[in-house]
């Protein structure tokens, strides 16, 4: 992962190839012939996949039995968060998400439950027309619905949908402090509160 | 004596054709295998372990696909084309000293279908024609890539075959035979053809070599079915089991060319101990490795540049070699 986050391209040890002219006359071209011959450069790829079997450095990823590690903001299938502290359901029911979905794949129906608070009813993401922008993750005011690591949601219809007890974290792995947060697109980024300015309240 | 001969020689013709029909199929196995681990791949993996049962896999997949006889080929030379190139294949093989002879039960075995006496020139002259399976199947095929696959093949074939045979004049010179079981047994007490006469045996085995790329067409001189610019080539059209006799019959070439340059140039089994014989092996193995290592490390070369390397720089070259050979030996 390291050697991917350096962006600094300039002093990567490129350089320019050393490509000389083509010969024009029949004798240049007959010293080329002669010099690529007995220069040996055949033998030198020889040697350079001889080498790579020899080291047996094999980067093959057998991948139904083995995954590659994906990036905490990576943006798969979505998850509902739940909060650390009393395990309730994040969600509020603002709506945003299903607002500013460009792809029109959100739905959901909200009702006031019995202590008056605003709760979601029913709620689905149709993965078949989702685009993955991240836009419902960004918007979301209390970082509710996020997007997971999962990438298999190969289905036998275009329609695919999941709903809200799909994507919501279970109870056990709250109980074990698995839940995971999302770093990407909307999340909080890391060392926040010391860019936190305080209100000027002078004026 | 005569049924016993010929019992022998049919026993003899089935054991090749057994051994090398199952290493045609293995060597691609190894061919993809060795191909994977120089390119920092897996290759097979999956059917059996490490993969070992894709050639079971890939034989049944061949035996059973549909045989496809594309409208507007020609049908009769289309059907015929494979069968020449995996029947002269296999042919060629009938002259090739294949291990020392050996006792078995007390009876002495000559590990050679025919130790006929012009057995090198047999050889390339069947495996000569072999070029008609590509010819042929390409020109029938209907079909554009075929029709230049087989130009090609016509183009190479008349290029390379010039270097094969003079290359090995000069060894034959030395040896004053053509059979293969003689050029061992001169071997034995003139050491290996390779180092005799300063050097021209080196040039003749360095010639021969790269003229046997061109034979079988591997990678350096892959132009008759070149995947990336004429997609199979003369095999375009084929499906299932002749499709997969052009495949039987291109790895058995290979084997039996690698059979052939050791015994030309290396000295062979030697003086036909069993020692000898692993020797034999060892080279036929290592010969076959480097077929499939060129191919993983070396870009292929245009119609052209063949042509001109043969011609213009492998041809010269062969008679010069020719000529120092018998001023040398006058």
């Amino acid at each position: 992962m390291e050697a991917f986050n350096n962006r600094n391209v300039d002093n990567n040890g490129y350089f320019m190839v050393d490509i000389e002219d083509y010969p024009t006359d029949g004798w240049g071209k007959f010293k080329r012939v002669v010099r690529r011959s007995f220069k040996g450069e055949l033998f030198v790829g020889l040697w350079v996949v001889m080498r790579e079997m020899l080291k047996g450095n094999i980067h093959t990823i057998q991948y139904p039995m083995e995954k590659m590690p994906i990036g905490p903001r990576y943006r798969a299938v979505h998850e509902m968060k739940r909060l650390w502290e009393s395990e309730a359901e994040r969600c509020i029911g603002c709506g945003l998400c299903e607002k500013i979905c460009i792809s029109n794949c959100i739905q959901m129906d909200t009702k006031i439950d019995e202590n008056s608070r605003k709760e979601v009813s029913a709620y689905t993401i149709n993965l078949g027309r989702c685009i993955f922008c991240g836009y419902c993750a960004e918007v979301c005011p209390e970082l509710a619905i996020t997007h997971g690591g999962e990438y298999e949601n190969g289905s036998e219809q275009r329609e695919h949908y999941i709903d809200y007890a799909g994507m919501l974290t279970p109870l056990e792995m709250m109980t074990q402090g698995k839940q995971r947060e999302f770093e990407g697109f909307g999340a909080i980024t890391p060392h926040e509160d010391a860019g936190v300015k305080k209100t000027p309240l002078s004026y | 004596m005569e049924v016993a001969y010929l019992i022998e020689t049919i026993i003899k013709v089935v054991v090749v054709l057994t051994i090398f029909s199952a290493l045609a199929g293995i060597g691609t196995y190894f061919e993809r295998k060795i191909l994977a681990f120089m390119q920092r791949r897996l290759g097979p993996m999956n059917v059996g372990p490490y993969g070992l049962l894709q050639v079971a896999a890939d034989g049944i997949k061949l035996f059973t696909k549909e045989d496809i006889i594309p409208t507007n080929v020609v049908a009769n030379v289309f059907k015929i084309a494979p069968v020449i190139t995996a029947s002269t294949a296999f042919m060629a093989a009938a002259a090739i000293p294949f291990l020392p002879s050996f006792d078995i039960f007390g009876y002495t075995v000559h590990p050679i279908i025919a130790d006929i006496n012009v057995g090198i020139l047999y050889i390339l002259g069947i495996m000569g024609v072999g070029l008609y399976g590509p010819l042929l199947g390409g020109m029938a095929s209907a079909n554009k890539f075929s029709l230049l696959s087989a130009a090609r093949g016509a183009a190479v074939f008349i290029s390379y075959e010039v270097v094969t045979g003079l290359s090995i004049l000069a060894p034959i010179m030395m040896v004053g035979s053509l059979s293969l079981i003689d050029f061992n047994n001169y071997q034995i007490e003139n050491g290996w053809i390779v180092f005799n006469l300063y050097g021209v045996g080196f040039v003749a085995f360095i010639l021969f070599w790269i003229a046997a790329f061109a034979e079988t067409g591997r990678t350096p001189f892959h132009l008759i079915a070149n995947d990336h610019e004429i997609i199979d080539g003369f095999g375009t059209e084929y499906s299932g089991m002749r499709w997969g006799l052009f495949f039987i019959g291109e790895y058995a070439n290979m084997f039996f060319i690698s059979f052939v340059i050791p015994l030309l140039f290396l000295g062979g089994y030697g003086d036909g101990s069993f020692l000898g014989a692993l020797g034999l092996l060892a080279k036929v193995a290592f010969f076959f490795f480097f077929f499939l290592w060129t191919r993983a490390a070396w870009p292929d070369v245009r119609p052209d540049q063949l042509m001109w390397l043969c011609w213009k720089v492998l041809m010269p070259i062969a008679v010069v070699n020719i000529l120092i050979a018998a001023i040398i030996m006058i």
